[in-house]
C-alpha cells in the first residue's frame, strides 16, 4: 500500500510544473538550504563557546531561556511556509485504500519535512559540544530528545492549526507582546518556561513527557483528519459570504475608475493579495534598522536613501512587481475585452502611487530620529513615484508567473521572479538612487544628494506619457507569451 | 463579417489548424463541431487574438485582429472560466463588463432582466463569489456576460457543456433569438450534434485542424454528421 503512496509522491514531486522550469532557481534554492544548514551547524558548534566567551552564563541555561521564542518562531515559520499534507487526498478517497492508511501516510510524510530535520543541524552539534565540555551525557541526551520531540510537536500543532487564522495571529501577537515586555524588563516569561526545558537535563527521563505529548498530538491529529475526511468536512473548500460593493465614488474616473474598483476588490478579497499588503506594511519598519544604527554596516549615509526607498516603496515592490500577474487567472478576458493597456496600467500605477503616499505618511514616526531620517523617506518616495513605479510595471511584463490568488503559496518569492531581465531592472530601482545620492553627498553636501535624487524622481514624473507608451508597447509585444504562461497553472 | 485567409497554426512540427479560407457572413449562426483536438478552441483563440497565427490572417469586420484592436468593442466571447473574475460576485462581474463596454448599470440590469429564466434564481443575489459557484452556474454567468453591450460578434466555446437540460433548452432559444434579426453573428462550438444542428444554420466540421465539411443545416444534417462521426 505504501508503495503506491510513495510512487505517487515521487511522481508528484518530479513532475510538478515548477520542477522542470528553472534549473537556476533550483540551484539557488539548494544553496539557500545549504546556507541555512551551514549557519545552523556553525551555531550548533559555536554557540556554546560564543555564549561562554561573552560571559552570558551557563550555555545550556541560556539556550533554554530563549527556547520558548525559538519554538514559537518555529511555529510561525511553519504556519507561513510548511505545506499541508492533506492537499492531494481527494483522488484517493474512492480508491480501495483504508482511510487510516491515507491519513497515517499523509501525517507520516510530514515527519521528513525540512522544517523538522533542519533543527537537528543545530541541536546535534550543540549536544555533542555539551558532552565534550563535560556535561552529564545522560542529561544531555535526555534534553536533546526532549527538545527534538517538542519541535515535532510543533509539526502537528501546525497541522491542526492550519488555516485557523483567528487562533494563530492572536497567539503570535500575544507572544510578541511578551517579547517586548521581556526586552523592557517588565515581565519575563522565560523565568517560567526555562525551568521546563532545564528539567529535561536535570531529570533525563522527563523527556518522555514531551514524547508523550508528541504521541498525543499525533493521535489527535490523526483522529481529527480521519473524522474530517469528507468532501463537505475537512476537505471542503471554504466559501466566503460575498457582498456586492459599488464604490460609486470611483465612477468619476471613467474607465480608470472601473479598473481601480476591480483592483480594490482584488486586494480585499484574496488571501495572497492581503498577505502582500501586510508585507508592505512591515516594510515601513525596515528603516528602523538603519536609523537606529542597530546594524553597523548600515551606518554609511548612502544607506539612508536605500532605507527611504524601501520604507515608502513596500507596496510598490511587493504588489507592483507582480503586475500583471495579479490578473493572471482571467487574463484572456482582459485581452479580449475592450481594454486599452494604457488605462489598465494607469490603474495599477495609481494604486502604487496612492500606496506610496500612504506609506510615506504612516512613516512620519521617523521624525523621531530627526528630520534627516524622514527626509530620506520623502526623497525615497519621490524617487519611487517618479522612477520606480515605471520600472516595476516594466519589469512585470517579463514576470510571467501565474498567481493563485486564493493561496499564500509562493508569496515569499518565486522562481520566475528571478530572471535576468528583472534582475537588471532592480539595479536602477535601488542602486541608481544610492549612486545619485552618493554623488551629491560626496561632491557637494548631503542636502545636494537629497535634491539630486528628488529631482530625478520629478524628472521621471514629467516623462510619464512617454514612458507609459514605451511600457505599453512592451506589454503588447509580450502579450502572447504572457497568455501562454498564465495557461500553465503552477 | 469574419473572414480568414490561409490560416494555420503550428506547434513545433505539429499543425493544429490549417484553414484555407473561411467566410462567415453577418448575422449567421455558425456552428463548429469536431472531436477533441480538432482545433475548435485554437480557431476561436485566433479569432480573439489570444494566440498568434503561424501564417494567414483573421479579418473581423474589416479589422485584422492581430494588428488593430478595433474589433474588441463589437466582439465578445466566453471560452472558459479564464473569462471570469473569481473574486467578484456575478452582479459585480456583469457591471464590470458593462462598464468596459460603455453600458450603464441600468442598461445592464435591463439586459439581465431578460435572463431571469436562464438564471433560474441561482445567480443573482446569492452572496457568492464567482469562484464559489458550480461549473454550470459559472457558465451561465459567462454566457450572459458575453451578451452585454450589444456585440455584433459573439463567440461561445462549448456553451452547452455542463449546463442542466432546462438551461440547455433555454440557451438554444436565446441563441436562435439572437439570429432572428440578422444583426448578430454567433459562433458556437459543441460536441453535441443535436444541439448544433438545432441551433446553427451552418455547420463546419473540423478534423485534425482542417475543414472536412461545410454544411447548410437541413433535415438531413444530423444524420450526415452522425454518419461522419460514427464511421
Amino acid at each position: 500500500m505504501f508503495k503506491h503512496f510513495f510512487n505517487l509522491q515521487w511522481k508528484s514531486f518530479f513532475r510538478a510544473a515548477s520542477f522542470k522550469t528553472n534549473l537556476a532557481f533550483k540551484i539557488l534554492m539548494i544553496f539557500g538550504a545549504l546556507y541555512f544548514m551551514v549557519i545552523f551547524l556553525f551555531l550548533g558548534v559555536g554557540s556554546y563557546y560564543i555564549i561562554e566567551k561573552e560571559g552570558l552564563g551557563n550555555p545550556l541555561l541560556v539556550v533554554n531561556k530563549y527556547m520558548i521564542y525559538y519554538l514559537v518562531m518555529d511555529v510561525y515559520i511553519r504556519y507561513m511556509l510548511q505545506k499541508m499534507p492533506i492537499l492531494n487526498i481527494k483522488p484517493l478517497l474512492y480508491l480501495p485504500f483504508k482511510k487510516s492508511q491515507v491519513v497515517s501516510y499523509s501525517l507520516g510524510k510530514t515527519i521528513f519535512s525540512f522544517f523538522n530535520w533542519a533543527h537537528a543541524f543545530f541541536f546535534v552539534p550543540f549536544s555533542i559540544v555539551l558532552i565534550i565540555e563535560g556535561y552529564n551525557p545522560m542529561g544531555v541526551i535526555g534534553w536533546h530528545l526532549g527538545i527534538m520531540a517538542l519541535f515535532y510537536c510543533n509539526n502537528f500543532v501546525n497541522i491542526m492549526m492550519n488555516n485557523k487564522d483567528n487562533v494563530f495571529y492572536p497567539l503570535v501577537a500575544f507572544l510578541a507582546v511578551l517579547g517586548v515586555c521581556q526586552y523592557y524588563e517588565w515581565f519575563d516569561i522565560t523565568l517560567y518556561t526555562a525551568p521546563i526545558f532545564n528539567i529535561f537535563y536535570d531529570i533525563p527521563w522527563t523527556s518522555l513527557i514531551s514524547w508523550g505529548a508528541l504521541f498525543g498530538l499525533y493521535v489527535s491529529a490523526f483522529n481529527y483528519f480521519k473524522k474530517n475526511m469528507y468532501l463537505d468536512g475537512g476537505l471542503a473548500t471554504k466559501h466566503d459570504i460575498a457582498r456586492s460593493e459599488d464604490y460609486t465614488w470611483l465612477n468619476r474616473f471613467g474607465n480608470l475608475g472601473t479598473f481601480l474598483k476591480n483592483d480594490i476588490k482584488l486586494i480585499k478579497r484574496n488571501k495572497r493579495s492581503k498577505t502582500t499588503v501586510i508585507m508592505s506594511f512591515v516594510f515601513i519598519f525596515y528603516g528602523l534598522l538603519f536609523f537606529t544604527g542597530s546594524v553597523e554596516a548600515y551606518n554609511n549615509p548612502v544607506w539612508k536613501i536605500f532605507a527611504g526607498i524601501f520604507v515608502s516603496g513596500g507596496f510598490l515592490f511587493s504588489f507592483g512587481q507582480f503586475v500583471p500577474s495579479w490578473d493572471s487567472s482571467y487574463y484572456p478576458l482582459m485581452m479580449s475585452q475592450n481594454i486599452q493597456y494604457k488605462e489598465y496600467l494607469s490603474s495599477k500605477w495609481y494604486l502604487i502611487i496612492i500606496a506610496t503616499i500612504i506609506s510615506t505618511i504612516l512613516s512620519a514616526f521617523y521624525l523621531y530620529f530627526g528630520w534627516d531620517a524622514y527626509l530620506a523617506v520623502i526623497v525615497g518616495a519621490i524617487y519611487n513615484v517618479g522612477v520606480n513605479s515605471y520600472l516595476v510595471l516594466w519589469g512585470g511584463a517579463y514576470i510571467k508567473t501565474p498567481i493563485d490568488l486564493t493561496s499564500n503559496k509562493k508569496a515569499f518569492g518565486d522562481k520566475q521572479a528571478f530572471n535576468v531581465k528583472t534582475l537588471l531592472l532592480t539595479l536602477p530601482k535601488l542602486l541608481l538612487p544610492i549612486l545619485i545620492y552618493g554623488i551629491g553627498h560626496y561632491l557637494i553636501n548631503p542636502t545636494a544628494g537629497y535634491i539630486f535624487v528628488a529631482l530625478t524622481g520629478v524628472l521621471g514624473f514629467a516623462f510619464k506619457n512617454v514612458v507609459f507608451n514605451k511600457i505599453e508597447k512592451i506589454y503588447k509585444k509580450e502579450k502572447y507569451k504572457t497568455l501562454l504562461a498564465y495557461k500553465q497553472k503552477a | 463579417m469574419i473572414y480568414t485567409q490561409n490560416l494555420t497554426k503550428t506547434y513545433g512540427d505539429q499543425t493544429v489548424l490549417n484553414i484555407d479560407s473561411l467566410e462567415i457572413p453577418k448575422g449567421q449562426i455558425f456552428g463548429l463541431v469536431g472531436n477533441n483536438g480538432a482545433g475548435k478552441t485554437t480557431f476561436f483563440s485566433l479569432l480573439l487574438d489570444l494566440i498568434q497565427p503561424t501564417t494567414g490572417k483573421v479579418i473581423n469586420n474589416e479589422v485584422q485582429v492581430d494588428i488593430s484592436e478595433a474589433w474588441k468593442p463589437f466582439t465578445s466571447a466566453f471560452i472558459d472560466e479564464t473569462f471570469l473574475i473569481g473574486y467578484l460576485t456575478p452582479e459585480e462581474y456583469f457591471y464590470f463588463i458593462g462598464e468596459l463596454r460603455g453600458q450603464t448599470k441600468a442598461d445592464v440590469n435591463e439586459l439581465l432582466g431578460n435572463f431571469e429564466d436562464f438564471f433560474h434564481g441561482e445567480i443573482l443575489g446569492q452572496k457568492k463569489y464567482l469562484r464559489d459557484l458550480s461549473k454550470g452556474n459559472q457558465k451561465r454567468v459567462g454566457i450572459v456576460a458575453s451578451f452585454i453591450g450589444k456585440p455584433q460578434v459573439i463567440i461561445l466555446d462549448e456553451p452547452f457543456a455542463n449546463l442542466d437540460p432546462t438551461t440547455q433548452i433555454r440557451l438554444k432559444e436565446i441563441i436562435k433569438n439572437l439570429g432572428r434579426d440578422r444583426e448578430v453573428t454567433v459562433l458556437v462550438s459543441s460536441h453535441d450534434l443535436i444541439h448544433v444542428t438545432e441551433v446553427c444554420e451552418r455547420i463546419v466540421v473540423l478534423n485534425k485542424g482542417e475543414i472536412v465539411k461545410d454544411i447548410q443545416t437541413s433535415k438531413e444534417t444530423l444524420k450526415e454528421l452522425e454518419l461522419f462521426f460514427g464511421g
